[in-house]
């Protein structure tokens, strides 16, 4: 259990009558730390260290994490990140044309995928320009931001 | 029935909200966690984690299927399924039902009917509710017929959903049939459904919304909250009562919102959410949500009460214990959204590790949170972090408060909206209060004229 904002406020106007600055309590499930911070008012900080222990349910499936995708590219050629990590997706929406295809001219600004992270899409460049050598990560997978989604052949 | 173990299907700041109510109650919580959150705050609050599925919502929080299968393995008899989610699928409802477990939230019938943004209207109209002329646009064509009906601007909005997406602004008719394609193609992405409709936009609106609760059989109105300050149409900054109103205003607003959740027989916790048009002094019905919203704790820090008990209570099929002449106003309250977004780079979503977290504590504050220290903020969701609510005498009393109270929060680790409330809190327009829903944009555009001037 966690202390509810009324255990904390108790424990805040305790010390406000007592002229301490400063209370940590350690209990068995958390750390709690009040602090006086001058006239503005009190500060706390709390962490609760109970472990859940997770119960059934759905068992946990090895496959749910794909292998990452190859990080070395060819010499010479650039491999695009995503800007943020995030779910990677070739199209606009489901059912759209993909925004590039191997084979594509792209130059630096032009849009080559996006990536979905907390609900938003942020568009991905492809910083170079050149030719869309291969895709590395495909539709709908998670990458993170070291992840190669594609390699550029940059043109000379 | 009484609730004596609830599955709560949701994560974050809300789940823990409701773990703690559970707690007070004397109700057991059991935390239905996707592989993602099976270390976070709320599973670490909660009395038992189960888990749920693997990270992706879709294949977790937004499976009917897996979140009954939850219930059913610790022997839930209960699930809120919190905001977002699955927590206005008609779907959960059902399959809640089939198992025998109790759905808090409203029944199936009535999701269906406010879920379809079209059907709601209709409900709207039958309860005598003023909606927002426009009309369904089943194609061009039909665009078109209503379009000359009411005239631009228009807004171009999604049958099947809400929060903004499936949303675009016509101004013109030549801008009609691109806005159209473009809000189709969104609303069949976003909810599966790409039926979009039309209404007037007006061009001063403020969003304000009353809090109705239900026991299928009489209804009651919990007051009024003020959501005008957005960004993109998404909430940054809430507040009740609502700022500026009449009191005329605000007695019809109530009376619309109680007339409609009478006409639906409501049972369940529920926002009728209006559009106040500031020119010209009337409001319309604009939708209806059929759960628990993020911003409840300003009308509760208001009223006193626990919404998430009263959820609770109805949904075990006790009769309304809140009348009409028992809930009063007392002060005012606002509430700061604290998002993991980066606001200097257009609020992009900014995932990583907790590093620490100070909260400010005292009378009349209150956050809501589900993080601490060390917690990782996933990418798979969305990016709300904490709510900071504060409660005042007054207004003015209120605003002085969060201003305090953001000086003193602390979330180190990753870039949080809290210096842009910080910022917000200090404009005269929001002090002044009564912000139309275009404030937003106007005041970051004013914030960037200063930046380049000095």
């Amino acid at each position: 259990m966690d202390l509810t904002p009324d255990d904390v406020r108790d424990v805040v106007r305790a010390l406000d009558a007592s002229g301490l600055d400063e209370l940590h309590l350690e209990l068995a499930d958390l750390t709690l730390t009040v602090r006086r911070e001058g006239a503005a008012g009190w500060t706390a900080e709390q962490q609760v260290h109970r472990r859940p222990e997770v119960e059934r349910g759905e068992p946990v499936t090895a496959a749910a994490t794909p292998e990452p995708a190859r990080a070395d590219v060819p010499e010479g050629s650039v491999a695009v990140h995503p800007p943020l990590l995030g779910t990677f997706y070739r199209a606009p929406q489901p059912g759209a044309p993909p925004y590039v295809e191997v084979g594509d001219e792209v130059d630096a600004e032009t849009v080559v995928g996006i990536v979905e992270t907390m609900k938003m899409m942020t568009p991905v460049h492809a910083g170079v320009r050149g030719t869309v050598a291969e895709f590395r990560t495909a539709n709908g997978e998670f990458a993170d931001t070291d992840a190669v989604l594609l390699v550029v052949e940059p043109a000379s | 029935m009484r609730i004596r173990r609830l599955l709560v299907a949701n994560r974050g700041e809300i789940a823990a909200r409701v773990v703690r109510t559970c707690a007070r109650l004397g109700i057991e919580s059991v935390l239905a966690a996707s592989d993602a959150d099976l270390d976070a705050l709320p599973a670490r609050t909660a009395d038992r984690v189960v888990r749920l599925g693997p990270g992706p919502a879709a294949q977790s929080y937004l499976d009917p299927a897996a979140v009954v299968r939850a219930a059913l393995a610790v022997g839930a008899d209960a699930v809120h399924p919190g905001y977002g989610f699955l927590s206005e699928s008609p779907a959960l409802a059902r399959a809640c039902a089939d198992a025998g477990l109790v759905f808090v939230g409203p029944s199936v019938a009535t999701l269906e009917a406010v879920g379809d943004k079209l059907t709601a209207r209709s409900h709207a109209l039958d309860a005598g509710l003023p909606v927002v002329p426009g009309g369904e646009a089943a194609d061009l064509a039909g665009a078109r017929a209503v379009a000359d009906r009411v005239g631009y601007p228009l807004l171009v909005k999604a049958v099947g959903g809400g929060g903004g997406r499936g949303m675009k602004l016509v101004r013109t008719a030549a801008e009609l049939p691109g806005g159209l394609d473009v809000a189709v193609a969104e609303a069949g992405a976003a909810f599966g459904d790409p039926r979009v409709y039309l209404e007037r936009y007006v061009t001063s609106g403020r969003h304000v919304e009353v809090q109705v609760l239900g026991d299928g059989t009489s209804a009651v109105a919990l007051g009024d909250r003020d959501c005008s300050v957005q960004r993109r149409y998404q909430k940054l900054f809430e507040e009740a009562p609502a700022p500026l109103l009449g009191d005329d205003v605000r007695a019809a607003m109530a009376d619309a919102a109680l007339a409609l959740a009478t006409h639906l027989r409501y049972r369940g916790l529920g926002t009728v959410e209006l559009l106040y048009d500031r020119d010209r002094g009337s409001f319309h019905f604009l939708e209806m949500n059929a759960r628990i919203q993020v911003e409840h704790p300003v009308t509760e820090a208001v009223t006193g009460l626990d919404l998430v008990a009263e959820q609770l209570a109805v949904a075990e099929g006790l009769p309304l214990r809140l009348h009409a002449g028992d809930v009063a106003a007392r002060g005012h309250a606002v509430e700061c959204r604290i998002n993991a977004e980066d606001a200097a780079r257009d609020f992009r979503p900014a995932p990583g590790r907790i590093e620490r977290v100070v909260l400010p504590v005292g009378d009349g504050l209150r956050v809501d949170i589900g993080v601490q220290a060390g917690s990782v903020v996933p990418p798979h969701y969305d990016s709300l972090l904490a709510k900071l609510v504060v409660h005042g005498t007054d207004r003015a009393d209120a605003l002085a408060r969060a201003r305090t109270a953001l000086d003193l929060l602390r979330i180190e680790g990753v870039t949080t909206t809290a210096a842009v409330h910080r910022a917000l809190l200090d404009d005269l327009e929001l002090v002044a209060g009564g912000v139309d829903t275009g404030f937003f944009e106007r005041w970051q555009a004013r914030r960037r004229d200063l930046a380049e001037v000095s």
